[in-house]
């Protein structure tokens, strides 16, 4: 497992962070987003999305109702919210063992509702809130692949960060 | 006369209707405000394909018996296939499609953000476009403008959370239950709407567009300071009332403020309003004096027609009329394609 945090000061740094993570993020890549409402999940998965170079990332939305948003990119994009589910079954009915092995990379936020329905092997990003601007991320991978794409983040971060 | 089949499963609810090619709803059942479920021997579970698949073939016969006909007296099937969630809008598309080759009838197929503001056509009783057109619901916020019943522009949309995701959100952060529309409702009746100076995004903006999560994070932090992380939802009172009442104002003055500036910049003179938060009375009233202020006519029909549900397919009334049938390869489309 590798691991790091960072702190960000504004929506700006979690936005950088994200679309750094993009261009990282390979086919069949799981992140699993969790942090409190207003913690700005859906704001780094519009990131990400850039980052994998979704054409109009101002379409990037909340999930929250609609359960599931597909976006076409390098990689497709799976936007899951787990935050109105109310079981891991649920959360399994809506495909989601196929979106996981399949060809794009899937972004689920509220993750931590259900965690017996995630892969073992994912990228977890944890986002507290700090103050009305700061963020803390802390980042945690599970298996060989995230390792290396963590290691990799990593070293496009700031000296800030330790591992 | 020709009877529709209509069927809907694109997002919770599932949900068949019959109405006729003079748009008369002859029957209109939504499988979770019914107690259809004592026939499956269960609650009716809200969500995922598989509770339609479940749901979908009572529903079917619940509507067809009440609108006392037989499904041989079915002259179209018509069939939600946008937007939404694509497993769940493939039970009513595969269903639809099965039901027209059987019955040897013809499938129309309805984008159902474009069905929210049909029903407004549906309620009136009379033609209302062209129309400036507001879907505000837990899924969609957005803003289109309908030169037809069958020709949909999206002039903008939210940024981030649906208008109804927000309501459910903040009744969360206040500890109101769900579903928070109706619970932030009734507590902002007690409280201030001025209390609290919450933002209203884009307000002094031309352009159409939406975003309710910073409003959502600038609730947290009235609500709980510095202190967001070991929150607690504040207790019934003064306090809580107003942040309700305040918030809730936030949201219907963004929504009042975007339809006036769209209804300036395109010269439209209607109004129509589609999806589950134009219950709010307070919008409701606010678009009202926008579009008293504007010269506009405004629609927003009752609230049966407001929320999910099949009657609202009856848009496929106007493709039929032109002949425009869905391929027997019809497909589920999960995003939002303006038609």
């Amino acid at each position: 497992m590798s691991s790091f945090t960072l702190e960000v000061s504004d929506l700006a740094g979690t936005e950088a962070l994200g679309r750094r993570l993009g261009p990282l993020l390979f086919p069949g890549a799981v992140v699993a987003l969790v942090g409190q409402l207003g913690a700005g999940k859906t704001h780094f998965t519009r990131a990400v999305a850039e980052g994998l170079g979704v054409r109009t990332p101002a379409a990037v939305t909340s999930p929250t109702f609609t359960l599931i948003h597909e976006y076409p990119a390098r990689l497709p994009v799976y936007h899951f919210d787990a935050y109105r589910l109310a079981s891991a079954r649920e959360f399994l009915d809506l495909g989601t063992g196929e979106y996981f092995h399949g060809d794009g990379v899937c972004l689920v936020e509220w993750a931590d509702r259900f965690p017996e329905a995630l892969p073992a092997e994912r990228l977890d990003v944890r986002i507290e809130i700090v103050d009305a601007h700061r963020r803390r991320f802390e980042i945690n991978s599970h298996g060989s692949r995230y390792d290396q794409l963590v290691n990799e983040w990593v070293r496009t971060e700031s000296p800030s960060v330790r591992t | 006369m020709t009877y529709f089949l209509a069927l809907e499963t694109s997002c919770d609810e599932t949900a068949a209707a019959v109405f006729t090619d003079g748009l008369t709803v002859k029957s209109s059942v939504v499988a979770s405000q019914t107690d259809l479920h004592a026939r499956f021997g269960g609650v009716v579970p809200e969500i995922a394909s598989r509770a339609h698949l479940r749901n979908l073939l009572p529903v079917i016969d619940e509507a067809v018996r009440k609108a006392g006909i037989t499904l041989a007296d079915v002259g179209c099937v018509a069939v939600h296939n946008t937007p939404g969630l694509v497993g769940a809008l493939l039970v009513g598309v595969t269903a639809a499609k099965a039901l027209a080759v059987a019955l040897g009838v013809p499938l129309v197929a309805v984008n159902h953000v474009a069905g929210h503001i049909y029903a407004c056509r549906m309620a009136a009783g009379r033609d209302i476009f062209p129309c400036l057109g507001l879907v505000v619901s837990g899924g969609h916020t957005a803003l289109f403008r309908c030169d037809t019943a069958l020709s949909l522009n999206l002039l903008g949309g939210t940024r981030d959370d649906a208008a109804g995701e927000a309501f459910d959100k903040v009744a969360a952060i206040l500890g109101l239950g769900f579903p928070g529309g109706p619970a932030v409702e009734r507590e902002a009746a007690a409280g201030d709407p001025k209390a609290f100076a919450f933002p209203r995004a884009f307000a002094s903006d031309p352009r159409l567009e939406f975003s309710f999560s910073g409003l959502k994070t600038a609730v947290l932090y009235a609500c709980h300071g510095q202190d967001v992380r070991q929150a607690t939802p504040p207790p019934p009172g003064k306090k809580r009332a107003d942040l309700a009442a305040s918030f809730q104002e936030a949201v219907v003055d963004a929504l009042a403020v975007k339809c006036r500036q769209a209804l300036e910049q395109t010269g439209l003179t209607r109004l129509a309003v589609g999806g589950g938060v134009s219950a709010n009375k307070r919008l409701r009233a606010k678009l009202q004096a926008a579009c008293d202020r504007a010269g506009a006519e405004l629609f927003i029909p009752p609230m049966n027609l407001c929320t999910d549900n099949a009657a609202m397919a009856a848009l496929a009334v106007e493709k039929w009329r032109v002949g425009q049938f869905a391929p027997p390869d019809l497909d589920a489309e999960p995003n939002f394609i303006g038609s």
